[in-house]
């Protein structure tokens, strides 16, 4: 039955070959840009950490003095010294960590001097986010005590310093100082850079990541944004009025969330007993996907991006539905004989809904081609995500199930029109 | 040509008639919008930095081992580097003058604050504005090529240096036009005071420039792309950035000829590839994603079009072919070529008359939600009538292969079957 439609189908499509190659190939446009910025939006807007993403929070307080307080404003990104510090130190989640992007000139083995990015935070850092090591181990919770002059490496720095070499218990050169190493990264992947958004949301890892306490006393350069208000000297020092520490802490039950969001709010309504402000001050608490949601990690213009090629799909099936329901009725005599012959009108509706499926199968196969060439073209665009972009199985399955659903739903229209004809008027008209 | 029966005729090609004008309509709404879109990515890449931008170029650099600006005599030992790299640097031949500068305009790494008409402001202050601070020395206008259109120029002796994270008092700042006419609408500028991030210490207006546009690039600095304040402070922290202005077709060697210079006055610091950038890279680093945006938006116009166009050929070749014989009657009866050509363009331009009602409202609507949910601004009505002629001529076009075809349809197939 099915290859005899299928036969049908074949010889209907060949009859006019101008007309087949447009409809493929309008399908093939519309699903090659939807599956495009269809695959951009699903790489930016996915969980970077799914095994983890509703236990990790990033915990955000507005306690500015009252000259600085306005109602209705956002709950800045990050937290002051004394803030965080003091968080840190009461240790109410399963585990905690602050931390700062920074930037360092260390020294290679040749003598050449090397511009890095650095992280500077606090040893739950690494169990906290799974951070993978290849050598070595991170440092513990005593050295962020004792601000232990010590080091993590990215492993392609590794690479390029040591030669891929496992390089626990040698010296990275900073500047005039040194730390030493006591550990390599392996594989860490983390995309986009949920932990801290401000310095590129997509890009590799940081190369250096040693103790925030350590790169205090070190005075270590910070990037990222710093807040000051107030005139002041240091922004990092231990009191300055400056918010500059991303605070991210894990709770690993809802109610452990329920529990450290009062927590906070006592911790709020102490410093305001306290004096350092008079309002009620603001807490936000999120999770690891409300977080990358909060602060729209997918940029507008993919979204709009994928909204128009959307569009453009629908204009796609529109056109493929008015040709196909054009193609039917013209045939309504041939169809017609076979209804007179005794096809039940099922039979026929079969018949229609095989030919526009298989309009959708090889539209879906040239859509998938153009998929590809579309995802090949926006990783040569000059953006920051460009890297990251890949069409995975479920992508490459998704375009398959849209292109046969959306040619089988413009083929429905036509389809029913044509079982729909009276077999006698059909054959009369001619 | 009466009208009756064409309508008569479409009424029997319901499905087809509604198809190809719901085409038309969201073709004329997606159209409208995306090159609405077009226009204003264009109109802001184009828009002038008030630089005079060619021969421009940029160093970036950072030193290694260099003092802390929190050491004490930190500050005046990073001076001392930054001055013996300015004094190398205007000493190069293709050279025309040198400025350091904590940023540029476009180059999105910025010192945004406030400045205020009352001393100590605070947040919630509504006589001041947000600010770009820009920090350079007695070059930088003719570094930039910035136009002084009231006061004076820096002097040499007004130059101060300040570690890159103390906030010393301002004495003196030139800001742009732009920032002098939002605080001081009623008259020049040059001689007020201002409060610069809520310091208590005034700072004099001794000049304004004619433009200047602020780093940031981003939406959010929308705002406050036009209030740009200069200060003649020399920044001393472990990195520097100096802007060179070359003599006109000296730029690629100047270029050149800059690295060696600098490892010659001090080996111990970071030059890379990034280092030495041009104006012109950074303007089109920059636009880059809008001059994406763009080149995509127009091609899916583009193909946009072509599909409908080609969908209204296709389905009127099949009503043409489907009314051969009709056609033929009609010849048979006395129609002229010409009347059978008419009947199909008439029947096109009602369909797409009618596709181009509904896609004016579609055009409006969809941009009423782009309005809502990406920033976008209103679009004016012009580019929903020129989308909407545009539409009908696309329509004429698409259908006149196939009607001349019906106009050749010979009187005798009326006695032919079909």
């Amino acid at each position: 039955m099915f290859g005899y439609y299928f036969n049908l189908a074949m010889l209907s499509l060949k009859r006019n070959k101008v007309l087949t190659a447009l409809m493929v190939l309008t399908i093939a446009l519309g699903i090659g840009t939807s599956m495009t910025t269809l695959t951009v939006m699903h790489v930016l807007s996915g969980d970077p950490i799914p095994q983890k993403s509703a236990q990790l929070f990033r915990v955000r307080m507005n306690v500015f003095p009252d000259d600085a307080f306005k109602r209705g404003d956002r709950v800045p990104d990050n937290l002051t010294r004394r803030d965080a510090e003091a968080l840190l130190h009461d240790a109410r989640g399963d585990r905690q960590a602050a931390m700062s992007a920074g930037s360092m000139v260390v020294m290679s083995a040749q003598g050449d001097p090397l511009n890095v990015e650095a992280r500077y935070t606090n040893a739950d850092f690494f169990p906290m986010f799974d951070v993978p090591l290849r050598y070595g181990h991170a440092w513990s919770r005593g050295d962020d005590a004792g601000h232990a002059h010590v080091a993590v490496i990215s492993g392609s720095l590794n690479e390029q310093l040591f030669g891929g070499a496992d390089s626990v218990g040698k010296a990275l050169l900073v500047g005039d100082q040194s730390l030493r190493i006591i550990g390599v990264l392996g594989d860490w992947d983390m995309n986009p850079r949920f932990y801290d958004l401000s310095n590129g949301q997509f890009g590799d890892s940081e190369d250096v990541f040693v103790p925030l306490s350590t790169a205090l006393d070190m005075k270590l350069p910070t990037s990222g944004q710093t807040w000051c208000w107030g005139n002041n000297g240091n922004a990092h020092d231990a009191n300055a009025p400056c918010i500059w520490l991303q605070y991210w802490a894990q709770l690993d039950t809802p109610a452990k969330a329920v529990a450290y969001r009062q927590y906070l709010q006592n911790y709020i309504a102490l410093q305001q007993k306290a004096g350092r402000f008079t309002h009620s001050g603001q807490l936000e608490l999120q999770d690891v996907m409300q977080w990358l949601d909060a602060k729209g990690v997918v940029p507008s213009d993919v979204r709009l991006q994928m909204w128009l090629a959307l569009g453009f799909l629908g204009i796609c099936l529109i056109n493929t539905v008015g040709l196909l329901l054009a193609k039917f009725l013209r045939r309504g005599s041939e169809l017609g004989v076979r209804r007179a012959l005794g096809a039940s009108r099922r039979s026929i509706f079969l018949q229609c809904l095989i030919e526009a499926g298989m309009v959708g199968m090889v539209g879906g196969v040239f859509g998938l081609v153009l998929a590809g060439l579309g995802v090949l073209l926006v990783r040569h665009q000059p953006t920051d995500y460009a890297a990251y972009i890949h069409m995975d199985l479920r992508m490459l399955l998704a375009t398959f199930v849209l292109a046969l659903s959306s040619s089988l739903l413009a083929g429905l229209l036509p389809a029913w029109r044509a079982m729909q004809l009276s077999p006698a008027i059909a054959i009369k008209s001619n | 040509m009466k009208l009756h029966p064409i309508l008569a005729a479409l009424r029997k090609h319901k499905a087809g008639t509604v198809l190809i004008a719901l085409q038309i309509a969201l073709t004329l709404a997606i159209v409208c919008n995306a090159i609405f879109i077009i226009g204003q990515r264009v109109e802001r890449v184009n828009r002038p930095t008030g630089l005079n931008e060619s021969n421009l170029f940029l160093i970036s650099q950072q030193w290694v081992g260099a003092p802390s600006a929190d050491a004490p005599d930190g500050v005046e030992k990073l001076d001392a580097l930054q001055r013996e790299d300015l004094a190398a640097l205007r000493n190069l031949p293709g050279v025309a003058s040198v400025a350091p500068i904590n940023s540029l305009p476009l180059l999105n790494s910025s010192w945004t604050g406030s400045v205020s008409l009352k001393p100590s402001a605070t947040i919630g202050d509504k006589t001041g504005t947000r600010t770009a601070y820009y920090f350079s020395d007695e070059q930088v206008l003719s570094t930039l090529g910035l136009k002084l259109i009231a006061g004076r120029n820096f002097n040499a002796g007004d130059v101060q240096h300040q570690g890159f994270r103390d906030s010393p008092p301002r004495p003196i700042v030139i800001v742009t036009k732009a920032l002098a006419d939002k605080l001081f609408p009623q008259g020049s500028a040059v001689g007020k005071v201002i409060y610069s991030d809520g310091s208590s210490s005034p700072s004099t207006i001794i000049g304004v420039v004619a433009r200047m546009q602020t780093p940031a690039t981003g939406s959010w600095g929308n705002d406050f792309a036009w209030y740009s304040t200069l200060v003649p402070t020399r920044m001393d922290a472990n990195f520097a950035r100096y802007a060179v202005r070359t003599k006109p077709g000296q730029l690629d060697a100047t270029m050149r000829a800059v690295t060696p210079l600098l490892y010659k006055v001090n080996p111990l610091r970071v030059l890379d590839d990034n280092s030495i950038r041009p104006f012109s890279e950074i303007r089109a680093k920059a636009y880059r994603a809008d001059k994406g945006m763009a080149v995509l938006m127009g091609v899916i116009c583009l193909i946009l079009i072509a599909v409908t166009a080609a969908g209204i050929v296709g389905l009127t070749s099949f009503w043409v072919g489907q009314r051969h014989r009709q056609i033929g009657v009609r010849r048979a009866l006395g129609a002229r070529k010409i009347d059978i050509l008419h009947y199909f363009q008439i029947e096109n331009l009602l369909i797409a008359g009618a596709g181009a009602v509904i896609g004016v409202v579609l055009s409006i609507g969809l941009n009423l939600w782009l309005i809502t949910r990406y920033e976008m601004d209103r679009m004016p009505v012009l580019y929903v009538l020129v989308g909407v002629v545009a539409m009908l001529i696309l329509g004429q076009l698409a259908v006149f292969v196939p009607a001349r075809r019906a106009s050749n349809v010979p009187p005798v197939s009326a006695t032919r079957a079909a």
